[in-house]
């Protein structure tokens, strides 16, 4: 397996970083507006630093993928999964840049502060204006719902590849190291 | 990598599907959508709008009837030994807006009824930090956790047939809860003030004051008038006039500044800082930490308080949460209140409309 097979190191790091911290984001997100518990406000401050993170890595991400070309699918892989991929992937940045901006957005429009922690607080992005807040605070919902839909079917994809099919994609993404696994 | 498929794929799929499940069915337990019984925020909300009986939309679905306001605060000093917080720096003068309001979901309600009295206030310090308040009449609260709150409330809700409570439900609550008895009693016989100008505004819950060196005190505070007290006959609330809080501030705050000391009530060992039914009494330390000068005064569609939430979490550095529950319960029901009526977007409040009607 040659080195074009996988995606660049530093694209794999920040694959499973970001796996983490928005599937962390996800559940925090969840989590906290189902409870008035002191979990509430404890996940809150956790929630807005964490995806103002995602945001600054998910530019980074970006900029990785347009400087360095991701591995080639398969050769036996049908168009129509080949497209579903590409178009799953696609929405994948999209939501990973967008709903940072949302959630800093909505608080903005909002004209509640952005604290990241105590006496950091980001600049609004947006006017104060409470009918674009009642939209994006229902944006935010709704596409932070999609993305754990979405991140569900990737996931189920990507273990499809590497439990089934037993080609080179999981591995592309998920072997660090010299050593193929399977010689 | 050469491909190379499995024989029998089921077995396989079947531990697939039973990863993505299992994530799934936890994200559904985090979510809180096994757990119906779960007190949130929008649970709160529910309940504030099933005892207010309707649903007014675009309005708050508590502390429904309220006014602008507009000052400033200028400190003396003497709240930096307490706070590192920017709004106590020496000589620092700190613009406020704010909005007084009577408690309860319904904005056309009457002024002569025996509710909270409150002020809520937003401190706009440099670097975009705020600080903001909701702070009522009283100096203590009716229970002390956010689930007794909501059960409360859904003792106090109207038969959707009678139109009236339950006296049943009502009497079962207060039979477990001799703090909310407590606090029934005290409401009955305190006194209510006869102007938004002369009442004192407490913040209830505890806080957590951390100063320049490091050291984290518990206080509460309160805003204390300059304007005499005077009190309302509670034997004649119900002929009192409509509006006649509304109205009277508004003319008031014609005629001059209003104002009110910051005092900042230290707590003493022992003094519990997680229950605000349980007043901390006498004997502690008081500071008067500056004045709040509110200039202006205007009904809700003209002010500029309406379309912001005065979560009482909305914090700066140097001040803290305490223990209390309460805080979080508040921080959650004002979140959940302020995006149900954002959704609906504003609408006009009856102060305002009967106020442009006068003009
Ligand atoms: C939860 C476990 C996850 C697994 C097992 C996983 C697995 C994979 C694998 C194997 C690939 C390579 C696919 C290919 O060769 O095209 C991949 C790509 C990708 N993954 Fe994940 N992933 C996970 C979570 C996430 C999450 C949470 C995100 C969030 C946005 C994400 C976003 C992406 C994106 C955008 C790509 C495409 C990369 C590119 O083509 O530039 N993944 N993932
Ligand atoms: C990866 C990025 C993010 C994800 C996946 C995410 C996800 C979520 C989810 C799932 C919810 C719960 C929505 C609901 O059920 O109503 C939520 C709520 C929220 N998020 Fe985010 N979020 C992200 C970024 C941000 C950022 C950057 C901010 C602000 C700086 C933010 C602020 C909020 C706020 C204020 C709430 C609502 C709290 C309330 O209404 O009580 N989010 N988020
Ligand atoms: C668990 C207890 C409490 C709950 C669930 C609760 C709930 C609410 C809600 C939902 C609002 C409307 C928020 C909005 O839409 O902007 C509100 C407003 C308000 N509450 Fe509370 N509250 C509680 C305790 C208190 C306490 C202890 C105080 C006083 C110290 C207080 C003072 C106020 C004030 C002043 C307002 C009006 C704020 C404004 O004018 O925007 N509340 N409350």
């Amino acid at each position: 397996m040659n080195s074009t097979d996988r995606f660049a190191v530093h694209a794999r790091i920040l694959h499973w970083v970001m796996a983490i911290m928005i599937l962390a984001m996800l559940f925090i997100g969840a989590g906290m507006v189902s409870t008035a518990s002191r979990a509430y406000p404890d996940l809150l401050a956790w929630h807005r630093p964490i995806g103002i993170a995602v945001l600054a890595l998910a530019l980074v991400r970006l900029g990785v993928r347009m400087t360095h070309r991701p591995p080639s699918l398969p050769a036996d892989l049908p168009v129509l999964q080949r497209a579903m991929a590409s178009a799953m992937h696609l929405a994948l940045y999209t939501l990973m840049l967008a709903m940072p901006l949302i959630g800093w957005a909505m608080l903005s429009a909002a004209g509640t502060p952005v604290v990241l922690w105590p006496g950091t607080v980001l600049p609004p992005i947006l006017a104060h204006d409470v009918r674009m807040f009642g939209w994006l605070r229902r944006l935010h919902r709704l596409a932070g719902y999609a993305f754990f839909l979405l991140i569900l079917g990737h996931l189920g994809a990507a273990l499809v590849h590497a439990l089934i099919r037993r080609d080179s994609v999981f591995q592309s993404m998920a072997r660090f190291g010299n050593r193929s696994m399977r010689g | 990598m050469p491909p190379d498929p499995v024989a029998h794929p089921l077995p396989r799929l079947a531990l697939i599907a039973a990863i993505v499940g299992t994530i799934a069915l936890l994200f559904a337990w985090v979510a809180g959508w096994l757990s119906p019984a779960r007190v949130s925020g929008a649970s709160i909300a529910d309940a504030l709008q099933a005892n207010t009986g309707k649903i007014f939309p675009g309005i708050r679905r508590a502390h429904a009837k309220g006014l602008c306001i507009a000052g400033e605060f200028a400190s003396n000093g003497a709240g930096t030994a307490l706070s590192r917080a920017t709004l106590f720096a020496p000589n620092a003068r700190t613009p406020v807006s704010g909005r007084f309001s009577l408690a309860g979901g319904n904005p056309g309600a009457p002024d002569g009824r025996t509710v909270f009295h409150a002020m809520a206030l937003r401190f706009v310090l440099p670097g975009v930090e705020e600080w903001r308040m909701a702070l009522d009449h009283t100096p203590i609260f009716v229970v002390s956790t956010p689930a007794d709150f909501q059960a409360f409330l859904i003792a106090g809700t109207p038969d959707p047939v009678t139109k009236k409570p339950d006296p049943a439900r009502m009497a079962a609550f207060l039979a477990s809860h001799p703090e909310a008895r407590r606090f029934i009693a005290y409401m009955k016989s305190a006194p209510l003030p006869s102007s938004f100008a002369n009442g004192t505004y407490h913040s209830i819950n505890a806080f957590r004051f951390t100063n320049a060196a490091g050291e984290t005190r518990a206080v509460r505070w309160q805003f204390e008038p300059e304007d005499r007290f005077a009190a309302l006959d509670k034997t004649t609330l119900d002929r009192l006039p409509h509006d006649a809080l509304f109205d009277e501030y508004l003319a008031r705050a014609k005629q001059g500044p209003v104002r009110w000391h910051l005092v900042v009530v230290l707590a003493n060992p022992g003094d519990a800082t997680d229950n605000a039914t349980v007043e901390w009494g006498a004997g502690h330390r008081r500071i008067d930490v500056g004045t709040l000068t509110l200039t202006a005064a205007m009904p809700e569609q003209e002010g500029h308080c309406r379309d912001f939430v005065f979560d009482p979490l909305i914090l700066p550095r140097g001040v803290t949460a305490s223990d209390d529950p309460l805080l979080a319960g508040r921080s959650a029901a004002y979140a959940a209140s302020f995006r149900r009526r954002a959704r609906e977007a504003p609408h006009a409040d009856p102060v305002s409309t009967h106020q442009g009607a006068a003009k």
